[in-house]
């Protein structure tokens, strides 16, 4: 309850954010993609002219219109295979986000536990995920299981390591004054702790959530019949350098706008974070 | 309460604390009687022991040997009628200022709308008025120790701890927070015990100072501060403060050497 009313509260009670114009075209928002986007075009154009320039084959290094035409010209169905990556990459991160958290808070809460839980947590994580993505393969099946479990995988140890040192983060000043109140372990972790972990939470998402694109390709790759992983597969195996990049492109593409997305809650979640240091993407404030 | 029985009554303290091998003596024999009302600050060497007498007095520590009794009766566990004031404000950023003054509010369990007057009432009282809605973060340093005093106080503890409240703080809103602490004290008076390492702050504020020694902790004088209430700025040039100045600073030189 009181977490909305600081939320709503958070937007007009701003003093040290600089004013907003409400000239979009005058924004430092509106500036940067600017730059971004002129920047972008110019390599673009620049690799066109280079490709063509020195007629570099298409198979070595397909030009930008050739894989613009790939994306939007063959028969490919990259929206069916885009959305299977797309669906185990979420699939494993919301996995690896909830079993994380719990994890986290097991390891704080119940410290004596956290010796049983890390090592095993460690072995896990340094074991190569790619190796052992065929062994999954044997497993879970060629469907759509092994590919969500080598996301979950490799985007699970962040969230946990994150949330873990954001939970026990508490100011022990803050705890003494817990403890002199005789606060009860439950109120503890509710209030004094898990907001006290958000900011790290969210950090750990914004690794966690390019790691489970990485691990959902790197399944794909070792077995399956669709994805994104699949289709540079295939283009390798028919020398459609083109294809190849066009997967990669939507991939990049796919990674980016989950990344943003978790920026943009970021910022509606916890605006109390504004002094707040990771944001990429949104405005630098 | 009877005015006889002391608010905090410290027969031989003592405090050791065991790290790895040898052990640590951080009070030894310390004797100390606070009166309800009264303001009391706790002088001496840094690392001396100062911090552990307010932990014990808190319940948040149990002592080695000695009697300490609170308000009549034997310190055996934390003591909620106690206000804490920190070093560092230690403010929950992702709270208001309204939120962060009601939390032992919240946590005891108070009724709300009688917990939300009180907060009102205190925010106005430490002069933050106006900023409730506001986040830490957007409050200079000593607006937040003021937040810290107004959370202090939402429970209306008999005794408020003050743990070198100013120490962080310029000395020009350390010497506006002086005069704030003596006005909000001598409108609430609650029994109230500081540490600080400034002699002059120390006397200006008090009732008595206690001079401790370097570690292990033991009361070498308590200086009974005559200056009339209630105190003012001028006061702080005057010969009778300069002398007591002086004098504590001499308890606790003499010690260095």
């Amino acid at each position: 309850m009181e977490r909305t009313s600081a939320r709503m509260q958070a937007g007009g009670a701003k003093v040290a954010a600089p004013p907003r114009s409400n000239n979009v075209f005058r924004s430092p928002a509106f500036h940067r993609s600017v730059k971004v986007s002129v920047t972008l075009v110019v390599v673009c154009l620049l690799w066109e002219a280079g490709c063509r320039w020195f007629e570099v084959p298409s198979y070595l290094l397909p030009a930008p219109s050739r894989v613009f035409a790939s994306l939007f010209g063959s028969s490919v169905d990259f929206v069916h295979h885009g959305s299977v990556t797309l669906y185990e990459t979420l699939l494993g991160f919301v996995a690896a986000v909830a079993l994380g958290a719990l994890a986290a808070a097991i390891i704080v809460v119940f410290p004596k536990l956290a010796d049983i839980i890390m090592p095993l947590l460690l072995i896990a994580q340094i074991v190569p995920k790619v190796a052992i993505a065929p062994i999954l393969l044997i497993w879970l099946g060629y469907g759509l299981a092994p590919k969500i479990f080598v996301a979950f995988l490799v985007a699970f140890f962040p969230i946990v390591i994150n949330t873990a040192s954001g939970l026990a983060a508490v100011e022990r000043e803050l705890l003494d004054l817990a403890r002199s109140l005789e606060a009860t372990r439950w109120q503890i972790f509710w209030k004094f702790r898990v907001p006290s972990a958000l900011p790290l939470l969210f950090d750990g998402m914004k690794i966690s959530v390019t790691l489970a694109v990485i691990g959902a390709v790197i399944a794909e790759f070792v077995g399956g019949n669709e994805g994104l992983g699949v289709l540079i597969i295939i283009a390798n195996q028919e020398l459609d350098t083109a294809l190849a990049f066009a997967s990669l492109f939507l991939m990049s593409a796919g990674g980016l706008v989950l990344y943003a997305l978790i920026e943009a809650s970021e910022r509606v979640l916890i605006p109390w974070n504004s002094a707040a240091s990771g944001q990429i993407l949104g405005d630098h404030r | 309460m009877n005015a006889i029985t002391p608010m905090i009554e410290a027969r031989d303290l003592r405090m050791v604390y065991n790290q790895g091998t040898d052990p640590v003596l951080a009070l030894d024999n310390v004797n100390l009687d606070v009166n309800e009302h009264e303001f009391v600050s706790l002088v001496g060497p840094s690392g001396c022991g100062k911090t552990t007498l307010l932990k014990l007095v808190s319940g948040l520590a149990s002592p080695s040997a000695g009697h300490l009794n609170v308000d009549g009766k034997r310190v055996s566990g934390p003591q909620k009628k106690i206000g804490f004031v920190f070093q560092v404000p230690a403010l929950m950023k992702w709270r208001t200022i309204q939120q962060n003054v009601l939390l032992p509010a919240e946590i005891l369990g108070m009724r709300k709308a009688e917990a939300l007057e009180r907060a009102q009432e205190l925010i106005e009282l430490v002069g933050l008025k106006g900023f409730e809605k506001r986040y830490p973060h957007e409050l200079s340093g000593g607006m937040q120790q003021r937040v810290g005093i107004a959370r202090a106080l939402i429970h209306d503890p008999s005794i408020l701890l003050l743990d070198e409240p100013f120490s962080a703080l310029d000395i020009m809103t350390r010497g506006q927070l002086n005069l704030e602490l003596l006005r909000i004290w001598s409108e609430r008076r609650k029994t109230s015990l500081l540490i600080t390492h400034s002699i002059s702050e120390a006397v200006f504020l008090s009732d008595r100072v206690v001079v401790f020694s370097a570690r292990p902790a033991k009361v070498l004088e308590v200086v009974q501060i005559p200056l009339p209430r209630p105190r003012v700025p001028e006061m702080r040039v005057s010969r009778e403060f300069i002398d007591l100045v002086d004098h504590v600073g001499r308890l606790i030189g003499l010690e260095f050497v």
